[in-house]
């Protein structure tokens, strides 16, 4: 297999774009391909300051890797949940990402900022999931205070975007998820681009969104991109990854359909096909954090605390 | 015989064939995982040789 451009050996071939390459082409092809996603979807620019949302995996850390390379101010973001520590799974989980993510900022004289959880109020995420009885995985917290502890740096912080690691395959099987249960809320708000809508809410934005998961992990190990291989503990069994080996499946007879379907669907939407109606929502600011909430008193974040 | 690993399991193939239908052979989807031979990346057609040692490494995460 040939490097369609320079006729080198090629390190990745990739069927969907009907494209093979070496190290050196993927890795420009890969820049540029992030980039045009960033104008396409007119994501940010270069007076904006940006804070990349980092969990240590090869995602994140490719993302800051490329806004790095592109040339974009970019701090990092590290949410210590606790993983693996007390919550008899795993082994270290969230102490071994951290130390993957603050290594990778030292090495690049990058800004990091990171919260513990346990540290800033308390309780880790297990303990927290345990306590508030919701569900016997912490899953179901983790997304909250993710989103919670962003929205609340970004704006402390003066970031003008919040950028997430998200890749294709991920979108594609929410997508998957959402479509097969018809949650069309949720899939009127899948977007590149969430825009702010209270100035607490950053805008956050997926630069990596019409890249398979596949060429992100290339770019990361060609790169030399020293990222956690072990999985969240908790994620065994995970829908997300059910629905990837389906779409996985499709992909491996007929190539392109994963970037087809998530394609389509922006077009759908643009085009007003799912004509779906978003709820005025009317967001108060929680009476402790200040951030938006529709709850009256209290956002949910803060009454997960409150409850002690 | 050629070693492939993935995770914390082991299987040994016969060399010559495709770096692709040796992840088949252990029962691995191509689309879900990388090789890598020397700690570079190599492309599915690459023809496995006596002695490699190739690891694969997980693309799918989640959760």
């Amino acid at each position: 297999m040939k490097c369609k451009k320079c006729g080198g050996v090629a390190v990745i071939g990739m069927r969907q774009h009907r494209l093979a390459l070496c190290a050196e082409h993927f890795v420009e092809w890969f820049i540029s391909y992030t980039q045009r996603a960033i104008e396409k979807y007119r994501m940010f620019g270069s007076d904006d300051q940006l804070l990349a949302a980092v969990s240590g995996g090869k995602d994140s850390l490719a993302l800051w890797d490329v806004l790095s390379q592109l040339g974009y101010r970019a701090d990092g973001l590290y949410i210590g949940l606790g993983i693996g520590g007390d919550d008899g799974c795993g082994d270290g989980y969230s102490v071994a990402s951290q130390a993957k993510a603050q290594a990778f900022a030292e090495a690049r004289g990058l800004t990091l900022h990171v919260v513990d959880i346990k540290q800033t109020y308390g309780e880790s995420v297990p303990e927290l999931a345990r306590r508030t009885r919701r569900g016997l995985k912490p899953c179901a917290l983790c997304g909250l205070v993710k989103r919670h502890i962003m929205n609340r740096v970004a704006y402390e912080g003066g970031y003008d975007a919040i950028a997430t690691g998200h890749n294709l395959d991920d979108e594609a099987a929410v997508l998957m998820q959402n479509t097969l249960h018809w949650q069309t809320g949720y899939l009127a708000r899948q977007a590149p681009v969430l825009p702010s809508t209270h100035p607490r809410l950053a805008r956050k934005v997926k630069p990596f969104v019409r890249l398979y998961e596949r060429e992100t992990a290339a770019y990361a190990i060609v790169r030399g991109i020293d990222y956690i291989y072990d999985e969240c503990p908790h994620a065994e069994g995970s829908k997300t990854i059910f629905y990837k080996k389906l779409l996985n499946q499709l992909e491996s007879h007929s190539p392109g359909a994963k970037l087809s379907f998530y394609l389509s669907f922006l077009q759908a939407k643009r085009e007003g096909l799912l004509s779906v109606q978003e709820k005025a929502l009317e967001l108060k600011d929680c009476q402790s954090c200040g951030q938006p909430t529709t709850a009256p008193g209290l956002c949910a974040f803060c009454r997960l605390w409150e409850q002690r | 015989m050629v070693k492939v690993m993935f995770r914390d399991k082991e299987w040994e193939v016969r060399d010559g064939m495709t770096v692709r239908d040796a992840i088949l052979k252990v029962g691995l989807d191509p689309q879900a995982v990388l090789p890598v031979r020397d700690g570079k990346l190599v492309n599915e057609a690459t023809i496995i040789r006596q002695g490699d040692v190739i690891r694969l490494v997980a693309v799918i995460s989640g959760g």
